[in-house]
């Protein structure tokens, strides 16, 4: 165990810190647990922005939101009694972690639901937007929009998205690119369609919300592919994003046929705190209390099996207060909730980096409650979402070295991800290449009947979505010159997903210095919560 | 919901007792039993097949042969058209109420991925045409019975359709019909089918017994639980 050398500067608030002699050394998440790293003198830290004073009073911004809505008639003028109603969520996926009792879909349902009783609106569904993820399970579905209104609606009216139920998926047409317009057939049945959303990172919300959270694999197809976020600069970016704008043109199609009412919020980035709480600090500011807690936390973890760590972070929500409420049309309500994301996560910075070095947590959007971050999302956390947390330039250079932090155990949930194994082990040993696998293999899986039964029945993630998760890396793999990942227990892992190896941070800066030269630019993402660059 | 087969000619073999119905083949002859031309044999042979269950298990136990030997021993003299006209009234009375929920939807989602559909069962063949006819399977292979002057010898014709013949059985299909058993499936519910389920690319275990499903989790097959009817 070692200490955090005392403070040696005054305080400061800055997001962009140069480690200089007397720089504390920086706390990086490494899987269910941290790393404690000297950084070389010069090397740039990237913080997240101090968290936005959340809203005073949620629930009048709530009903603030409903009736003075954009580009649409309040609320209460679309109701009319005998109607009905499909109110879609967004689901565990989001916000990570899972946000402390009561969630901010328990408190708009509550007075949605109001509302709609009032109004004599009596048949109401709530449909979970799971598209391709996992079944929420029944005490997921409990905490996510609370007691009351899961043993009113549970499981007749309120039940998850299922895209391969042939009965319970519609085809509204075809986008002017070809795009395949499919969705809940319930919804689109539906006078009204109200979405609840929680907009934690700019790639959510939207037209994202209905035009991907209620359809199907045919639809998908369309934009959940390597050329999309190739071409997606970045994912994170809408404005930028081909993924974002074939979600668009499906979302217009949506709205052709479809009266939809989207509720949108967005979230500061508080997510730590209590024993957690110097997470959201600069170390060269910790107390004497941050570094005790912290080293008396390292001590705990290095003593407590894996799983334990697990469910002991699992079960740690975070304290996330809302920033902003908006609702109406898609895009003028959208367009408001991104403004106040970008205002929360983005930090001007100047120029690339040659060498950027990023911790892996223990949570990705797509293991929320699993056995494990398993190598493929520990693949798309690294390439994928933190990789693509940019607008304008990427932070690394074109050719740059990417480190990153995680024991990459080789371990899956076979509950959660049944094809995500098979895929790992079966189809990365032939091909990295996302394209080829692709074509060769993503029907294959995807309509796999143990995987679609496993997906409908179970709780398990389409036979696809593995396919998915390869995608998202692809602009990362592409653009980095290399990957190393620092402390990994196995060769296996590293060496299918195509990264090299080092056992400790400081090795991996001299293989990257080796590669990029002795004056390379090092970045660190001090992450999470959650930060965007914006690269000048 | 469109959807299109991938290429190449596949097939989906299914264990029929325990993997797509609740019921297996005691409870078929037990329904034979019971249902004798009179009410005294009725009462006679049903008390006798009650009485036989723990010999059934233990013989089970020891191999799968012995126990074919010994259970199949009991159909002898039953005349063969009374079986197969009662095997009609066998599926709608036990075998269609058994049928678990999710099964015709693995059934209908295999088709639609072009797979052929085979059941595979130790069950005899007059009780397991009903059945297919009723999900409309493309094909059945099954135990049969020998008869002699119209009566039942209890004796099985070979192969027996179990254990490892299951997976010999399987591969001669496969040759017959050109199907790739790399690109096929097989579902079962019991480690004694262990065997048909390693020879095919796709092997996935259903309500599986403790074994099997141990098995399932060591080489990360795909686990399902067809009895769950939850939405």
């Amino acid at each position: 165990m070692r200490a955090i050398r005392p403070r040696t500067r005054g305080a400061a608030d800055e997001s962009v810190v140069t480690i200089d002699t007397d720089s504390a050394p920086r706390i990086l998440f490494y899987g269910e647990d941290f790393l404690c790293e000297d950084l070389p003198v010069g090397t740039r830290v990237i913080y997240p922005r101090k968290p936005i004073a959340g809203l005073p009073n949620v629930r009048a911004a709530i009903r603030y939101a409903l009736h003075h809505p954009e580009e649409m008639e309040p609320l209460h003028a679309l109701l009319k009694p005998g109607m009905k109603v499909t109110i879609a969520l967004d689901d565990v996926s989001l916000p990570l972690p899972p946000m402390k009792r009561p969630d901010i879909r328990e408190t708009i349902l509550d007075i949605v639901l109001e509302m709609l009783g009032d109004h004599g609106v009596d048949d109401v569904h709530i449909i979970i937007a799971t598209s391709l993820h996992r079944r929420m399970h029944d005490w997921e579905v409990r905490r996510m929009v609370g007691d009351k209104v899961f043993d009113a609606y549970w499981p007749e009216k309120l039940y998850n998205h299922d895209a391969c139920d042939p009965d319970g998926m519609v085809t509204l047409g075809k986008t002017k690119h070809g795009e395949v317009v499919e969705t809940n057939k319930r919804a689109s049945d539906s006078d009204l369609v109200i979405y609840v959303n929680i907009n934690l990172v700019p790639m959510d919300g939207g037209h994202k919300s209905v035009g991907v959270g209620l359809c199907g694999y045919e639809s998908l197809k369309a934009h959940h592919t390597p050329k999309a976020i190739v071409n997606s600069d970045s994912f994170m970016d809408p404005d930028n994003s081909e993924l974002a704008h074939s979600v668009h043109r499906i979302g217009r199609v949506c709205d052709q046929h479809m009266k939809i009412f989207h509720i949108e919020t967005a979230l500061n980035s508080k997510m730590f705190e209590g024993p957690l709480s110097f997470l959201m600090k600069n170390e060269d500011d910790f107390t004497e209390m941050d570094r005790l807690t912290f080293s008396a936390m390292q001590w705990t973890l290095k003593k407590t099996p894996r799983a334990l760590r697990r469910e002991v972070f699992m079960r740690v929500p975070a304290p996330y207060e809302v920033i902003a409420v908006h609702a109406g049309a898609a895009e003028p309500t959208h367009q408001k909730i991104l403004a106040r994301n970008f205002e929360q996560y983005v930090i001007p910075v100047e120029g690339q980096a040659d060498i950027l070095i990023s911790g892996i947590p223990y949570i990705s959007p797509y293991n929320v409650n699993s056995k494990a971050l398993n190598p493929l999302l520990v693949q798309v956390m690294a390439l994928g979402y933190f990789f693509h947390m940019y607008r304008n330039k990427p932070l690394l250079k074109k050719g740059g070295v990417m480190i990153v932090t995680h024991p990459c155990t080789d371990a899956f949930d076979p509950v959660h991800h049944p094809s995500y194994i098979e895929f790992f082990n079966r189809l990365l040993p032939e091909t990295r290449d996302a394209y080829t696998l692709e074509k060769k293999y993503q029907d294959e899986f995807a309509y796999n009947p143990s995987y679609i039964e496993m997906y409908r029945r179970g709780n398990a993630y389409h036979g696809a979505h593995p396919f998915y998760m390869w995608y998202w890396g692809q602009k990362g793999r592409e653009h980095c010159g290399k990957v190393i990942v620092v402390g990994s227990d196995n060769s296996t892992v590293p060496k299918l997903l195509g990264w090299e190896r080092a056992e400790t941070l400081a090795e991996a800066i001299a293989m990257g210095r080796s590669h990029m030269g002795r004056s390379a630019q090092i970045t660190m993402l001090h992450h999470p919560p959650i930060l965007m660059t914006d690269v000048r | 919901m469109p959807q299109a087969a991938p290429a190449g000619k596949s097939a989906a073999f299914y264990d029929v007792d325990g993997t797509l119905i609740k019921t297996n083949i005691v409870h078929a002859f037990g329904w034979y039993a019971r249902h004798q031309p009179t009410l005294t044999g009725s009462i006679v042979k049903a008390a006798k097949t009650a009485l036989s269950i723990p010999l059934f298990a233990v013989a089970d136990k020891l191999s799968r042969k012995a126990f074919n030997e010994l259970f199949y021993g009991y159909y002898s003299g039953e005349p063969e058209d009374r079986l197969i006209v009662l095997a009609e009234e066998l599926f709608e009375d036990t075998i269609k109420p058994s049928i678990f929920p999710r099964a015709r939807d693995l059934i209908e989602q295999s088709r639609r991925a072009g797979c052929r559909q085979v059941l595979v069962s130790g069950g005899l063949d007059f009780t397991v045409r009903p059945l297919a006819r009723y999900l409309g399977v493309d094909d059945f292979i099954a135990n049969t019975l020998e008869f002699e002057n119209g009566y039942a010898t209890g004796h099985l014709g070979k192969p027996f359709v179990a254990g490892a013949t299951k997976a010999v059985i399987m591969r001669d299909y496969a040759e017959k019909h050109g199907i790739d058993l790399a690109r096929s499936y097989a579902y079962s519910d019991s480690y004694s089918d262990y065997p048909m389920l390693a020879v095919v690319g796709h092997p996935t275990a259903v309500n599986p017994d403790w074994r099997l499903r141990a098995t399932a989790r060591s080489y990360d097959w795909p686990v399902l639980d067809l009895n769950n009817d939850s939405r």
